[in-house]
């Protein structure tokens, strides 16, 4: 556990860009406005699958108003390669496939063809008198139907990768992997209890609650400047120079505040549509979706079949464990099927174990990184099956994900070693917390609990500073702020300066004016931009020790810094004091910080919920949850809470309520947000937090990321005390009112 | 023909006159013809609050008004909110309890709240949940947010 002293970190300083939320002030990605303006419309899809025979955009450029229409035709035409998408390696041809159409259309809501006009109505109308003509084909909307023989084929030029080799195959499969540990048989026939099921989880989106929005000038020195919201304002400047065929340095990308992500911010959508519009009306052109545009448009995140099967010993001991897990990837390869696979059995140390993945492509929207990609749906299954081993066993199930923990030196099935994690520490204070042993009582409740894993990222991040004559420090980062990291990292620096946290001033600044820096997503910003900020600290403290030296004629390494006061033998001098010296001494002091950590630790959570079912409805009340989480070092606390919460909510909302109603030919039922059920404030209880604290023996401080495990465990602890209510083990996601109804009454008979 | 109307109305006790189309509602009125940005719009239809706002002593959700409905009105807006450069204990307590992460609601919810201890000063936990059940986080888990109420509602109490 941390022990060590800090002035700043373990703080609940008021966030530096707090007043400017609070009043309506801040400058969200739609907020911005420019002389001339053009507002955007994109026409989309009707059909799931349909080949595009031809695009009639006349009607639509003859409207008064209008002043620009673009199709896939006006993309530029470049050899295919892969780009890094920041979360992801992806063939650029796919990238601009998803952004306009081009020969066949792959899910309804795929953009066909974009209009800017003098107003958004105008706009709106003239998307409208677009003619295209489409020959429908038959879609396939399931993992298990699209990997039939006979099934749609979506993409003719995609052929499975089967164990990292291409097969020359066609199919819908673009790829199996397979992760085995030890000898799975051998590990199954020492089991004494063996527990096997099938799991499916629905397609979820993000729910992020602003619409994607950008806003494009295509300048005349032919410069493209882009102001949007993001998680990763370098993606958008590569991934919009890669698609627009342009060197990546003419394009600048402007990142606003951003209302919300989870992933799902981190592809680009609209970015080169604008760019296009903007070139040809040679006017600045903002797109904002609407939120059908969002749920139809954008990336949720795959729904699963996955099938796990785990076997135990009479001591208690998990001995095999064996994972069969198919993604639906939507309508281009990247299900999130590759870190779910890592994440299945990742909290267990088990001998013999096998997983095979399946990355299936399906006509849904192409699916993105939602908090965890991968791990929720893999958590579900697992912690579904050891719930079950457990009550086998007699044992109670903290006590029996305790004996098999994963703990520093257990080797996960996909290759690493861990180094020291916090998983027994979270299952210990799971067992400690006053409501794993608070009484329940009253007839249709249940307690359930789970734990879950996230590996989190390291990646690049760049950080400045300089130093102000008040004392005071500006903080440059280029990591977009979507949960108050603009203090968390400077707080890092604060720590490190020996000033207040009040004292650094933070900017997420544009790309043109900070070094390279990877999305905000993996949980790697207060991690790894934090890491950054440490650096450059150092670098600033360095210097003013110099300085100190030259006003005291001394041996700079005769001078200390100890918070926020140098000293050398009797003489000493404030951060601030010194700071006001520094044009006698040399000039401005600035110091840089820049770090690609390769990993980032891993952070485990669990959560502890009470639940009251409704046998006639089938309704599920939350009466009760408590989440755990290993922060590392928890720098602003009340913001690690706020992520725990947060991820508890929509893990949640994805256990009890939320899926993509799909009608057979492919259309969203329910895409708005009054239909796509997410939980409101009358849904939910308080959400206790406790966070534990194994310090990240990589990082300076010890920071774990903390943005994402804690959305792992909910939907598997709620199953579990749906269980223990009711005597049925749901393991279909959502467990909404119908279905919990249903296993109620298929029990009963 | 004219295509716009003119409409008078009175925005965070300013007289306000503007022009705008009838098919514009009143949060496009706000944000794009007034330059009142700070309502946000999350969804268009009515099912997120982001773009809540007081008319006439009520909320609404100003993306389900037509700009020329608010003739004659008595609109608030976030940016009426705070009484020049002093925060609403609303606000205040939002900061003080990180009741916002990516903020993108929180001007809904402080316009929601406001209107909720303006007519009931004690609110417990389920009528505070109950008022704010029309405003989406997607964020906090409303925890931080339902907490950053009662902080309010104590602040305001011991103001009186």
């Amino acid at each position: 556990m941390s022990t060590q002293e800090y002035a700043v970190l373990g703080t609940r300083p008021v966030r530096h860009d707090g007043a400017d939320k609070v009043t309506g002030r801040a400058i969200y990605g739609a907020d911005i406005h420019l002389a001339g303006l053009l507002q955007g419309a994109i026409l989309r899809s009707p059909h799931a699958h349909a080949r595009i025979v031809r695009i009639d955009t006349r009607r639509a450029e003859a409207l008064p108003g209008v002043k620009a229409v673009v199709t896939a035709a006006d993309l530029a035409v470049s050899q295919d390669r892969i780009v890094d998408l920041g979360e992801g390696d992806t063939p650029l041809s796919y990238l601009r496939g998803n952004v306009l159409a081009s020969g066949k259309v792959l899910y309804k809501g795929h953009a066909v063809a974009a209009v800017a006009a003098a107003s958004l109505h105008v706009a709106e109308e003239a998307a409208s008198l677009i003619d295209v003509e489409y020959e429908p084909l038959p879609c396939v909307l399931t993992t298990l139907d699209a990997m039939r023989e006979d099934a749609p084929i979506l993409h003719d030029g995609l052929r499975t990768t089967e164990f990292g080799e291409k097969t020359g195959r066609v199919s819908n499969v673009a790829e199996h992997f397979r992760h085995e540990l030890g000898d799975v048989s051998a590990g199954f026939a020492e089991a004494d209890v063996v527990v096997e099921h099938e799991f499916r989880t629905a397609t979820v989106h993000q729910g992020y609650i602003e619409p994607h929005t950008a806003t494009v000038l295509w300048n005349n020195d032919g410069r493209i400047l882009v102001w949007c919201s993001t998680q990763g304002a370098f993606v958008v400047r590569d991934v919009t120079a890669c698609i627009l065929d342009v060197p990546v340095s003419r394009v600048k990308v402007t990142p606003l505040e951003i209302g919300g992500g989870f992933g799902g911010k981190i592809p680009v959508y609209l970015e080169p549509v604008a760019a296009l519009l903007s070139k040809k009306s040679g006017r600045p052109v903002k797109i904002t979706m609407t939120r059908r545009d969002v749920f139809e448009g954008t990336g949720p995140t795959p729904g699963s079949v996955i099938r796990v099967k785990m076997g135990a010993r009479k001591d208690g001991r998990i001995v095999a464990a064996q994972a069969w897990m198919a993604y639906e990837a939507g309508a281009y390869p990247g299900a999130m099927v590759g870190p779910g696979a890592m994440c299945v059995f990742a909290a267990y140390d088990i001998a013999n174990v096998v997983v095979d993945g399946f990355d299936v492509v399906v006509n849904k929207p192409s699916t993105a990184a939602y908090r965890a990609p991968g791990a929720t749906n893999a958590a579900f299954a697992t912690e579904s099956v050891v719930d079950e081993l457990a009550e086998k066993l007699g044992l109670d199930p903290l006590e029996f994900r305790l004996k098999n923990a994963a703990r520093e030196g257990t080797r996960r099935a996909d290759g690493p070693k861990y180094p020291r994690i916090g998983c027994v520490e979270v299952i210990e204070a799971m067992k400690n917390h006053p409501h794993y042993s608070a009484p329940l009582e009253g007839p249709n409740r249940g307690r359930g609990v789970a734990i879950g894993f996230w590996f989190n990222a390291g990646l690049p991040s760049s950080c400045t500073l300089s130093v102000n004559a008040d004392g005071s420090v500006n903080l440059v980062e280029g990591s977009t702020d979507i949960g108050g990291t603009r203090t968390s990292v400077a707080m890092q620096a604060a720590e490190v300066l020996g000033i207040g946290a009040e004292d650094v001033r933070p900017e997420v600044a544009d790309t043109d004016s900070v070094g390279f820096t990877a999305v905000t997503g993996g949980s790697r910003v207060t991690f790894a931009t934090g890491w950054a900020a440490y650096e450059a600290a150092q670098d600033v403290v360095r210097q003013m020790k110099e300085r100190a030296a030259k006003l005291w004629e001394t041996d700079a390494a005769s001078v200390t810094l100890d918070h926020g006061v140098f000293r050398s033998g009797d003489r000493s001098m404030t951060f601030r004091d010194l700071a006001a010296r520094l044009g006698e001494t040399g000039g401005p002091v600035t110091g840089r910080g820049a770090v690609n950590p390769r990993s980032a630790g891993g952070s485990f959570s669990g959560c502890i919920a009470d639940v009251q079912v409704d046998p006639e409805t089938g309704k599920v009340d939350v009466l009760r949850f408590t989440a755990v989480q290993d922060a590392g070092k928890a720098i602003h606390p009340a913001y690690v809470e706020g992520q725990m919460q947060g991820g508890s909510a929509q893990g949640i909302g994805w256990a009890l309520n939320e899926e993509y109603h799909m009608s057979p030919d492919g259309a969203m039922q329910n895409a708005s947000l009054l239909d796509y059920r997410m939980p409101t404030a009358l849904d939910l209880p308080m959400i206790d937090t406790v966070i534990v604290e194994v310090p990240n023996p990589i990082h300076p401080f010890g920071v774990r990321g903390v943005g994402e495990a804690n959305i792992v465990p909910p939907p598997a602890t709620l199953a579990n005390a749906i269980y223990h209510a009711t005597g049925v083990r749901l393991r279909s996601l959502p467990m909404n009112p119908p279905a919990v109804a249903e296993a109620i009454w298929s029990k009963e008979g | 023909m004219p295509t716009t109307v003119r409409v008078e109305c009175t925005i965070n006790d300013e007289t306000r006159e503007f022009l705008c189309e009838p098919r514009q509602s009143l949060l496009e009125c706000l944000r794009d013809v007034l330059g009142l940005t700070g309502t946000k719009e999350g969804c268009n239809d009515g099912n997120c609050g982001s773009c809540t706002v007081m008319m006439d002593g009520r909320i609404v959700p100003s993306c389900l008004v037509l700009g020329v409905e608010s003739q004659g009105s008595e609109i608030t807006t976030i940016e009426g909110v705070a009484r020049g450069s002093e925060l609403h204990p609303l606000q205040t307590a939002f900061l003080e309890s990180a009741a916002l992460q990516c903020g993108i609601c929180t001007p809904g919810f402080i316009v929601a709240a406001k209107a909720l201890l303006d007519r009931n000063p004690r609110p417990d936990e389920h009528e505070i949940r109950l008022w704010l059940a029309n405003n989406l986080c997607r964020c906090t888990g409303y925890d931080k947010i339902i907490r950053a109420v009662q902080q309010a509602a104590a602040t305001l109490q011991e103001a009186k």
